[in-house]
């Protein structure tokens, strides 16, 4: 537990960092970036918080199972998307050309649409949530153990 | 005695890594032959403006299902290696 | 770039972080060093990826507000990016079990820990 500056402060930022993480994450398709880089962002984030409150008042409100469920949900629904296609390849993209996220771009260089991509903005999205919920149940499980307890059940 | 068999097979190791090093295409000129069709093809197949995104979850999207299973995996048993045990 | 010199600069210095790397894993005692030194393989080879994609004067293969000239090829920055994941991921398990060797026989030296005791 640091002191009270660090505390406020470390209060406000998180809410950049997570929103700047999400921005990554949703225009994957657009600009250098994508699930795995926005969720990595994410997670150091919550390394922050971790440092500056404690791991102990942190493992009050954010357990390990509820970060196991948000990790499993967001498998689930990228394997879910990969079996969307199944009637002509396995992980074929059947959104372009349809009206969800369908429109294709003109060829060579243009500002970008966010409305493009087909199916891979659903799947920046489930693999950033898995990413970051996998991060941080690692940084949290290793930070409790090296602060002298250990995790019961 | 062990370490100079140590030195010997690491010498040899190195002196291959070289030859390799110096044998390969010239930095700068490689040959690609599939990378031209997705560079032409990426915004009238997939409609993303990422060519580097496309190919990592639309022309190889199996290698991005093995990678999600191996960090479901080394999460799991991080998970795993610290808990306590029940003494009943 | 500018041009670069006659013989292949960057393959010389993967060879010379794997070379490292190796030294590292083969002499040493200490556990956390040998984990370091897996590290030091993991980017030496991710270096190597990204090396053998590169155009000469080539510019990123994004088509957002992008100047007209050659694009670097897209599918080795693909692999890297799989391999820096999984690395992370080997290497928390990793130091997850020095942990626990630690935690049983008192010291983390890799003669201790040799005999398989209960």
């Amino acid at each position: 537990m640091m002191s009270k500056i660090v505390r406020t402060i470390s209060n406000i930022l998180i809410l950049f960092i997570f929103i700047y993480g999400l921005y990554i994450i949703m225009h994957g398709h657009l600009t250098p970036g994508g699930g795995f880089q926005g969720g990595a962002v994410v997670a150091s984030g919550v390394a922050l918080l971790i440092v500056a409150f404690g791991s102990q008042s942190i493992h009050k409100s954010l357990r390990e199972h509820h970060l196991s469920i948000l990790e499993s949900s967001g498998a689930l629904v990228f394997i879910g998307l990969a079996f969307g296609g199944i009637a002509t390849v396995f992980f074929y993209n059947f959104l372009v050309g349809s009206s969800i996220f369908g429109r294709i771009p003109p060829t060579g260089p243009n500002p970008g649409d966010i409305w493009t991509g087909g199916v891979i903005p659903f799947m920046n999205l489930a693999v950033g949530l898995k990413v970051l919920a996998g991060l941080s149940a690692i940084l949290l499980v290793m930070a409790l153990a090296s602060s002298m307890t250990e995790m019961d059940e | 005695m062990r370490k100079i068999a140590l030195a010997i097979s690491l010498s040899v190791f190195i002196a291959f890594l070289i030859a390799a090093a110096l044998l390969l295409h010239p930095f700068g000129y490689p040959p690609s032959q599939m990378d031209d069709y997705i560079i032409e093809n990426t915004q009238s197949e997939t409609g993303a403006n990422n060519a580097v995104t496309a190919v990592v979850f639309d022309y190889r999207g199996f290698d991005t299902l093995g990678e999600v299973t191996i960090l479901f995996a080394a999460v799991t048993g991080v998970i795993m290696l610290f808990r306590k045990k029940k003494k009943e | 770039m500018t041009q670069g010199a006659p013989f292949n600069v960057p393959f010389l210095a993967v060879a010379m972080l794997i070379g490292i790397a190796f030294y590292i894993i083969l002499s040493q005692r200490n556990l956390i060093k040998l984990v370091m030194g897996l590290g030091i393989l993991a980017s030496g080879v991710n270096l190597f990826l990204i090396t053998l994609g590169y155009r000469e004067g080539g510019v990123a293969p994004i088509y957002t507000n992008v100047p007209i000239e050659k694009m670097v090829l897209p599918v080795p920055q693909a692999l890297t990016l799989t391999s820096i994941v999984i690395a992370v991921a080997t290497l928390a398990l990793m130091l997850s079990m020095v942990v626990h060797i630690y935690r049983h026989t008192g010291s983390v030296d890799a003669e201790k820990s040799r005999t398989m005791k209960g």
